[in-house]
């Protein structure tokens, strides 16, 4: 097996042991005495009024959906740019005309949500 | 006696890492004090030297406690899920050319995609508390560092386009002529802001406004657990610094051929001034308003590396200047 996954599995590990070993180190050296008023949500000193697993603001899942757009152009953009240099010298400046129509594209959308508003957060 | 590198090294690394956190929060706050005219935490210990050790210990003899509503093993778990990608991203990190753990061919790549999972751990412990402060601090936490991801990786495209790799230790060795900072400086500045605002550090800290959301999403934590949250955070200066000293400051690399110091020193030196100024721009500036801040992202951030990315592939064919983007 490739060593470098081997040392990755080595960092997910330790990452895991050190969290795991803390907490139960702190639980032979930390008191335990819960009670009813302990165990309540904060809630600025007044008794909570109900749960806060509610519906939520939409703006969250637009920006959400934003991103993922977003991001998916980037899984392109990465290996574009990593072979960019040999594909320039192989296929001229295609290279970089078809980029730049891909990202016109996107950003067309960008500004279609600019001027829709979806950017503004209220 | 490669092996005995590859298991000790990590185990090092952790214990270097954690040293690096105690003593960055002691600095911080040292650094804040100069700033605002007063000494800084100077109690315990000499210069107070054993604030960050006494703040630990006063955090492992906390009680822990668990909300009676909350999702206890989500939880109880946020924290780890918040914490392991912190450490597992410093895998592909070298720090000199011969001290490195993972030589992944998409080193940078896996930076960023292991980063992200921290979002998750943030957005799951705000959830699970079942707690309105911290439920919204999450969201806040996750809409900010979500946005700011696009311009993060977007902003490095111009340094890969220049190294023709994702190989971090590649990326170091393609800046023995010229470091990345002077070709790529709109990257540079785009990639320093947003990672200002991944690590939610001031002045992109709304996650954590302590004046209108007490804390952000860690409201309902307690004892270590909370410990985990903040060490997350200081882990991931740790992390940070050390990506854009490697992507845009040549990593180990000595300037003008000054090698009589050994290129660890090199690295510490160019990583501890990264670390300076994010502590410098804490002391420095205020915190943004939520609108201001998404705004920013996708109308200023995003475009500008954007065009950092056409200019990029521009200044390649222009005669002379090329020479410094290949």
């Amino acid at each position: 097996m490739n060593h470098n996954l081997l040392v990755i599995t080595l960092f997910l590990v330790l990452g895991l042991a050190l969290p795991i070993a803390a907490f139960t180190l702190s639980r032979f050296l930390r008191p335990d005495i819960p009670s009813v008023e302990k165990r309540l949500n904060y809630e600025s000193g007044l008794a909570p009024q109900e749960g806060s697993w509610v519906q939520f603001h939409v703006r969250y899942y637009l920006f959400a959906l934003l991103f993922v757009i977003f991001d998916v152009e980037t899984a392109f953009l990465y290996p574009w740019a990593v072979v960019y240099d040999s594909l320039r010298s192989s296929m001229g400046l295609m290279i970089l005309g078809e980029m730049v129509l891909f990202l016109f594209f996107l950003v067309l959308g960008l500004v279609y949500a600019w001027k829709k508003k979806v950017l503004e957060w209220k | 006696m490669d092996w005995l590198f590859y298991i000790i090294g990590p185990i090092l690394l952790l214990g270097i890492m954690l040293g690096f956190v105690t003593y960055a929060i002691l600095f911080e706050r040292k650094v804040i004090g100069w700033i605002q005219n007063r000494p800084g935490p100077n109690q315990v210990g000499p210069w107070g030297v054993f604030q960050t050790v006494a703040d630990i210990f006063k955090l492992l003899t906390k009680e822990d406690i668990v909300p009676e509503r909350a999702d206890q093993t989500l939880f109880k778990i946020a924290p780890i899920i918040t914490f392991v990608p912190a450490f597992l991203v410093l895998a592909v990190i070298p720090f000199t050319d011969r001290i490195r753990f993972a030589d992944l061919a998409v080193g940078l790549l896996y930076y960023m995609a292991i980063s992200s999972i921290t979002t998750m751990g943030i957005l799951v412990g705000s959830w699970s508390g079942n707690n309105k402060y911290a439920l919204l601090g999450g969201m806040r936490s996750a809409a900010q560092m979500i946005s700011y991801e696009i311009p993060l990786v977007m902003s490095v495209i111009g340094v890969v386009m220049s190294a023709h790799t994702l190989n971090l230790t590649k990326i170091v060795a393609a800046q023995n002529e010229v470091w990345f900072i002077f070709p790529q400086l709109i990257g540079f500045v785009v990639f320093l802001i947003a990672s200002i605002a991944e690590l939610n550090r001031t002045p992109f800290d709304l996650p954590e406004a302590e004046s209108e959301l007490v804390a952000g999403y860690h409201v309902e934590y307690t004892g270590f657990r909370f410990a985990f949250f903040m060490l997350t955070e200081y882990a991931y200066i740790f992390a940070m610094a050390s990506l854009t000293t490697i992507l845009f400051l040549g990593g180990w690399q000595a300037p003008f051929g000054w090698t009589f110091l050994p290129p660890l020193i090199w690295f510490i030196l160019k990583f501890a001034v990264i670390v300076f100024l994010l502590f410098w721009l804490r002391g420095t500036l205020p915190r943004l308003r939520t609108d201001q801040l998404m705004e920013f992202a996708w109308k200023v951030l995003l475009p500008l590396a954007l065009f950092n990315i056409f200019l990029t592939a521009v200044l390649k064919e222009v005669p002379w200047i090329q020479t410094f983007y290949r």
